[in-house]
């Protein structure tokens, strides 16, 4: 253990300015620098833009239960699902959401894995996006099953003729992998904060006897109570700290197959069925690639904004971080390509004529429109990233993403509507049409989103801050910033 | 003595460092003294701190184990009785139980499962909940988590001697030490 071995005199010089990487925290800031500008987010006043935002989100959210009422009350009719397109929109939305939560848990999971220490600046508020978008995801085949007052059956408890669920379905199986996913996040996410709050716990204790008004003393107070009370009384224990990290890795472990399974059960939905256009092997590791590079798109469309809302936060989430979640883009983004071309290169040479019919009618029949659509974005617009200046700005960025969570909708919407509308036999062909009832919904949803969004940008730490003095030189305590006397 | 309060039972000492550096070499000192009864507090977790403290492997990994054993088993084992032996269901002449079919499902409850064992195994593990602690009641020692790193040893030490661990501490660059009451 000792370091006295090491010769003082050992000169070790810099690598050269080309191999230099982008420091994760730039500046060189302090420790303490780190958990108040963090933390400032939470202590500062209501800022006016987040009240609008809210009052905006919270608004549109309402359309959700008033959609879901009209819908309950009258019938899945209000949908505009008929034969032969019984899924829809519902169905499309259902599979976005859940998509957009994949990048939360690679980002959480994955990457924690691979040892890429820049994740510890975004971690945080990806896996509170993962959450939020399960919980918008699971609105929709909750609702969709028809009869929701039937909705229990999808639990493993006998029915009213003692009657089990029958295991074989792949809709069970989404059933059990979606609980599962939202339950996993729920306690990562949670697992993660936890010495978090146990800062925010200490900060608002600091702060208490600087208080003059009553009611900033009383909202102290509950802050206290509420910060220490899901912070179990953490004290930044080095025992604590062993067991917690070992536990973290186990997590990141467990999450890994977690997040991959899950939207490999979710193609299953579509590829165990026997229908052209569904029934292809290379659904689920398109399906992933796909959810991670829409996912990866929504992360960036909250985090360019809030980078510019917040002073400070440019520090710590910086260009470089930008950058990499580009690259990921272009890759998944162009994976998910690869898969659109291997697909219709599948039903030219798999010689079934259904197939192929399932595929020319999806880039030249009635939905073309939303084909080329799914094309532009999900396949041109991200190849912008091999340009370095297109990586590297923020704005550029945003409006790409922009694109790439409208192309991932409407990739979804190629998927279930055109492999439906035309049957096997003309009589049963169809156009489908959304319904302003499936638009509210929809639309809402963004306002359930958004709302909770806005309520964990405010009330809980944005960014993982003992994760994130984790990786700054200063933590290292063989660097000089760390203390280091050699 | 003419209150209560004035009983002071000491719960620990307290001395407080600046850098990690200091604090790991700190502890490699105490290990190597023979306390038993201390920990180090950070505000994240210091790689090779558990060598200095001379801590071993962390024992979570068998509450991850086993819950995700349970989780997997028991899914089986769900799926077989009810949908096999409770009530058949034939579904397109496919067998009523069969492990490939059932795997999703048994697979799903294995992580999940498995990540309750391991929440709940690290909070088993760390006495947590715990939301009585003296050190939690000292303020200079909220900045446990935020740029301040604590060496604490309890009075239960046998080895606790609070004038020789103030002097031990000072040896070691501490630059507060204070006694922390119960």
């Amino acid at each position: 253990m000792s370091h006295s071995t090491v010769p003082s005199s050992i000169k070790v010089s810099p690598p050269p300015v080309e191999l230099e990487r982008a420091p994760l925290v730039e500046n060189n800031r302090s420790l303490g620098w780190i958990s108040d500008t963090v933390a400032n987010i939470i202590e500062q006043k209501t800022p006016l833009w987040w009240k609008v935002l809210f009052a905006v989100s919270s608004t549109t959210a309402i359309l959700v239960p008033v959609g879901l009422i009209y819908l309950v009350t009258t019938g899945v009719g209000v949908w505009g699902l008929n034969n032969p397109v019984a899924w829809g929109w519902a169905i499309v939305n259902f599979v976005w959401w859940i998509g957009i939560g994949h990048a939360g848990t690679l980002i959480s999971a994955i990457l924690c894995l691979l040892r890429q220490k820049w994740r510890t600046s975004i971690n945080r508020a990806s896996e509170a996006m993962t959450i939020f978008a399960v919980m918008c995801a699971g609105i929709f085949p909750a609702v969709h099953v028809g009869r929701v007052w039937f909705a229990w059956w999808l639990f493993p408890i006998p029915n009213a003729n003692a009657i089990w669920p029958q295991f074989r379905s792949p809709l069970l199986w989404d059933v059990f992998a979606v609980s599962t996913y939202f339950t996993v996040s729920l306690l990562f996410w949670y697992m993660g904060l936890i010495p978090d709050l146990a800062t925010m716990r200490d900060r608002f204790r600091k702060n208490a006897s600087k208080l003059v008004k009553p009611f900033s003393k009383i909202t102290n107070k509950l802050a206290q109570f509420m910060y220490g009370l899901f912070s179990v009384g953490w004290t930044g224990s080095n025992r604590h700290w062993r067991n917690y990290e070992k536990a973290y890795l186990l997590l990141a472990g467990l999450s890994t197959p977690l997040v991959l399974s899950v939207h490999s059960i979710v193609s299953f939905d579509f590829a165990v069925s026997q229908l052209p256009g569904w029934h292809t092997t290379i659904f689920p590791p398109y399906f992933v690639a796909g959810a991670v590079f829409g996912g990866f798109a929504m992360v960036m469309t909250l985090m360019i904004p809030l980078v510019s809302l917040y002073k400070g936060l440019e520090e710590l989430i910086t260009i470089r971080h930008l950058e990499v979640m580009s690259k990921i883009i272009l890759v998944t983004g162009s994976i998910v390509g690869y898969a659109y071309g291997m697909e219709f290169f599948i039903a030219y040479y798999g010689g079934n004529p259904y197939e192929l019919y399932a595929f020319k009618n999806r880039a030249f029949g009635d939905y073309a429109w939303s084909y080329w659509w799914m094309i532009s974005c999900n396949v041109i617009s991200p190849q912008f990233f091999w340009f370095k200046w297109c990586r590297t700005n923020p704005w550029f960025i945003w409006i790409v993403c922009g694109f790439v969570n409208i192309g991932m909708w409407m990739e979804r919407f190629v998927i279930v509507v055109t492999s439906l509308h035309n049957d096997f036999m003309p009589a049963n062909w169809g156009y489908y049409s959304p319904t302003w009832v499936d638009m509210m919904t929809y639309f809402g949803t963004f306002g359930f989103f958004m709302t909770l969004f806005l309520l964990f940008v405010r009330f809980l730490p944005l960014i993982a801050i003992a994760e994130l003095k984790g990786v700054t030189p200063q933590a290292d305590p063989h660097h000089p910033l760390g203390g280091a006397k050699h | 003595m003419n209150s209560i309060d004035e009983y002071k039972i000491p719960y620990g000492i307290m001395a407080e460092f600046e850098n990690a550096a200091d604090t790991m070499h700190a502890a490699e000192k105490i290990r190597d003294e023979g306390y038993t009864i201390w920990d180090v507090h950070s505000p994240f977790p210091v790689h090779g701190m558990d060598d200095a403290m001379g801590l071993g492997n962390s024992n979570v990994g068998w509450f991850t184990f086993f819950g995700g054993l349970l989780g997997f088993t028991g899914g089986m084992i769900m799926i077989w009785y009810m949908n096999s032996f409770d009530y058949d269901i034939p579904v397109g002449g496919k067998p009523n139980f069969s492990p490939l079919g059932n795997f999703p499902v048994a697979y799903e409850l294995t992580i999940l499962l498995g990540a309750f064992g391991t929440l709940f195994g690290m909070f088993f593990l760390n006495k947590l909940p715990r939301h009585h602690n003296p050190l939690l009641k000292n303020l200079r020692f909220a900045d446990a988590t935020h740029d301040k790193f604590y060496i604490v040893i309890e009075a239960e030490d046998p080895k606790y001697e609070e004038e020789n661990l103030r002097s031990l501490f000072k040896d070691l660059d501490s630059n507060y030490i204070e006694v922390v009451n119960e």
